[in-house]
């Protein structure tokens, strides 16, 4: 009888993964960082490590579809005379007319007016199909200023100084130059075809006491009417909140790592900015500090994909949540229904997110006028108002199971956490248990 | 001539005032007195009216102005000017950093100095400034004109787009992407109307230097990743 030593199985490194290989392959054969759409794609903490309690023994449950359980939410009241008045807590996040074609912007308008809410601009200035479609317009002042105008700044309904986003805190915009087309360049007064880089900081103003003067000059040039968003990336959410407060906020937004982008290099979305759920109680926690909470509206994103994820954030103290990457599948993209096109880009369903590229198979992220063709904007449109109002018939589901009669009500006390880490970053107990980490000191 | 003391009136009532006169008003004259550096004084304007205020502004004068003409009689603080879409803004004495900043059209006169940031991100607008600027003027300059009649400061056109800058003295150092160009006729002519338009009729156009953009960073390319370090 022979005897053959048994083989051990080839072993991967967990540390050299086979994503890790490739990537150190394509660096060292294009000499340049990978850019890339989206938001970070890694495992983080987030809304699904948290569970509803649900009513019980000490909390009573509302009826499904017979008590009301209220869904509006009024953005803006601190200091603007003409605030919003959504019908639903969720907002279409910021996204350019440039990275998106006019189709999908369009798109957003009409989905967003039908369930009663507002979408917003993006940097690149304001088309018009999104005016026309959408009934509540938020107008984004970035630091590229590409676009912007005191005309277009007037029929807004509301006003969104950006000072970072999620996927990029401290990092301006990219728009290749496969995208700038004629209008896009017009637009923004660019040569086309060349790689346009935003600034990654404000022309006219640094730090929260510049913020205050240039936020009063908003207002003086609008009368005092638009309300004032200022949106940043989630980094250190107690002290941005904080200072955007003393600076004359209406409503802050807080975009966390997982909030998408056009085009933004790959090492920058993985590994700048904290998880969307570490921003929540920081944030709540500086507001209701300053006596502002509820006052001062607070805007999550980054992340959110379905009406559990909305009442969870609700739950933790936000008064509303914005939605892009989930807005755009709702519209049609990353469809497996088109796989075929995404395997001849080198991708697949589900992982696309070459979206600087201009090339996308469902006519979202593209400035060509064939693939935009595609995207017929009542039918995206119809698609996205329904995935709004499913949302929110989810929220409120949840919210009426907790003895809420407006998912406002809900509460931190109606959570707990399944991990030590989304634990400690909601500030709820870990399930079955009173411990909340960082509570009495571990 | 309507006159507003902002010793006693507020801000809000003059630029509101500003914002809705009546069509055809004959009020197209107004003056603003005590104005002890207030911010956002005359912004939004939106209607061929003459602001002259008689001393010194803080932040973001004449911001998103279209067709008025605003006057500082005195110094100007930052962003003076900012996002300007046309009519014409003019300093007196200086400009503090940030003059002109994003503006997309009009013509903004600085009689003293500009400090840094002259015209950063300009889109359009026309400035011109009789005496100096600071470092990094013209930074990421998209398009427009801008012309300095004394002497510029660092890194002067750093990333510069398609604007077009003028300088009659010294330039301390250009920035990435920026070169001087040939002046040719037609920039000669241009820098004139300039001039004129300022009131700066004394000064000899052929006395000036040209800049503009060497359009070399306009695509990426991993071989000038030097230039962006």
């Amino acid at each position: 009888m022979t005897y053959t030593n048994p083989p051990t199985v080839p072993r991967k490194s967990a540390t050299f993964d086979d994503y890790t290989l490739s990537e150190i392959r394509r660096a060292a054969s294009t000499g340049i960082y990978d850019i890339r759409g989206a938001g970070a794609k890694r495992r983080l903490p987030h809304f699904d490590d948290l569970l509803f309690l649900g009513a019980s023994m000490s909390r009573y449950p509302l009826e499904g579809y017979r008590e009301r359980c209220g869904t509006d939410v009024v953005l803006g009241s601190r200091f603007a005379s003409k605030p919003l008045e959504l019908k639903i807590p969720i907002t279409i996040a910021g996204m350019s007319f440039g990275s998106l074609s006019a189709n999908a912007k369009d798109a957003l308008g009409r989905g967003a007016s039908a369930a009663g809410t507002s979408t917003t601009t993006g940097d690149g200035g304001m088309s018009r199909e999104e005016r026309s479609q959408s009934k509540m317009l938020v107008y984004q002042y970035l630091p590229s200023r590409y676009g912007m105008n005191p005309e277009d700044l007037l029929k807004a309904d509301a006003i969104e100084i950006v000072v970072g986003q999620g996927a990029k805190p401290g990092g301006g915009g990219m728009l290749l130059g496969q995208k700038i087309t004629d209008r896009v360049a017009e637009m923004r007064t660019l040569p086309k075809g060349i790689d346009q880089r935003s600034a990654c900081r404000h022309p006219d103003w640094t730090g929260p006491d510049d913020l205050e003067i240039k936020i009063m000059e908003l207002r003086e040039i609008t009368d005092w009417q638009k309300p004032i968003f200022v949106k940043v990336g989630g980094s250190r959410p107690y002290y941005d909140v904080a200072l955007a407060v003393k600076s004359g906020a209406d409503v802050v937004v807080i975009d966390g790592m997982q909030g998408g982008t056009a085009a933004t290099q790959e090492v920058f979305i993985e590994n700048v900015g904290i998880p969307t759920l570490a921003c929540i109680r920081p944030a709540v926690q500086a507001l209701q500090e300053l006596g502002l909470h509820r006052k001062v509206q607070l805007i999550i994103s980054g992340g959110i994909r379905n009406g559990a994820d909305v009442a969870k954030a609700l739950a933790l103290g936000a008064d509303a949540v914005s939605i892009g990457t989930a807005a755009l599948v709702a519209l049609g993209d990353n469809d497996p229904a088109r796989e075929d096109e995404y395997r001849a880009l080198g991708s697949t369903a589900g992982a696309y997110d070459d979206w600087h590229e201009g090339r996308d198979p469902a006519g979202i992220t593209t400035q060509d006028p064939e693939l935009m063709g595609r995207l017929d904007p009542e039918l995206a449109g119809r698609r996205l108002a329904n995935y709004l109002k499913v949302m929110t018939l989810e929220a409120q589901t949840i919210a009426r199971a907790c003895g809420k009669n407006h998912v406002h009500n809900l509460e931190p006390e109606d959570l707990c956490a399944l991990t030590v880490e989304a634990a400690a970053m909601a500030r709820v107990p870990l399930a079955g248990t009173s411990w909340i980490p960082g509570n009495g000191g571990f | 001539m309507p006159v507003v003391d902002l010793a006693t009136a507020e801000l809000r009532t003059l630029n509101q005032a500003l914002h809705h006169q009546a069509p055809g008003s004959n009020e197209t004259a107004w003056e603003v007195l005590n104005p002890h550096g207030a911010h956002a004084v005359a912004v939004g304007l939106n209607a061929p009216v003459t602001v002259t205020i008689k001393g010194s502004v803080g932040y973001y004068c004449g911001g998103m102005n279209r067709e008025a003409q605003v006057v500082v009689d005195g110094s100007a603080g930052p962003g003076v000017a900012e996002n300007m879409m046309s009519g014409q803004v003019r300093v007196k004495g200086d400009a503090s950093q940030y003059a002109g900043a994003t503006g997309h059209g009009g013509l903004l006169v600085v009689e003293g100095n500009a400090s840094s940031r002259c015209g950063i991100s300009m889109k359009g607008i026309d400035i011109v400034v009789r005496g100096n600027v600071g470092h990094m003027s013209a930074f990421m300059a998209q398009a427009g004109n801008l012309v300095v009649c004394g002497d510029a400061g660092d890194a002067l056109g750093d990333s510069i787009y398609e604007a077009r800058l003028f300088v009659r003295g010294s330039v301390k150092s250009l920035g990435a992407d920026c070169i001087e160009k040939e002046m040719r006729p037609e920039h000669l002519k241009l820098l004139g109307e300039l001039l004129g338009k300022a009131g700066f009729d004394g000064i000899d156009p052929t006395s000036f230097k040209r800049f503009g953009s060497a359009r070399k960073l306009y695509n990426f390319s991993v071989d000038n990743a030097d230039s962006y370090g």
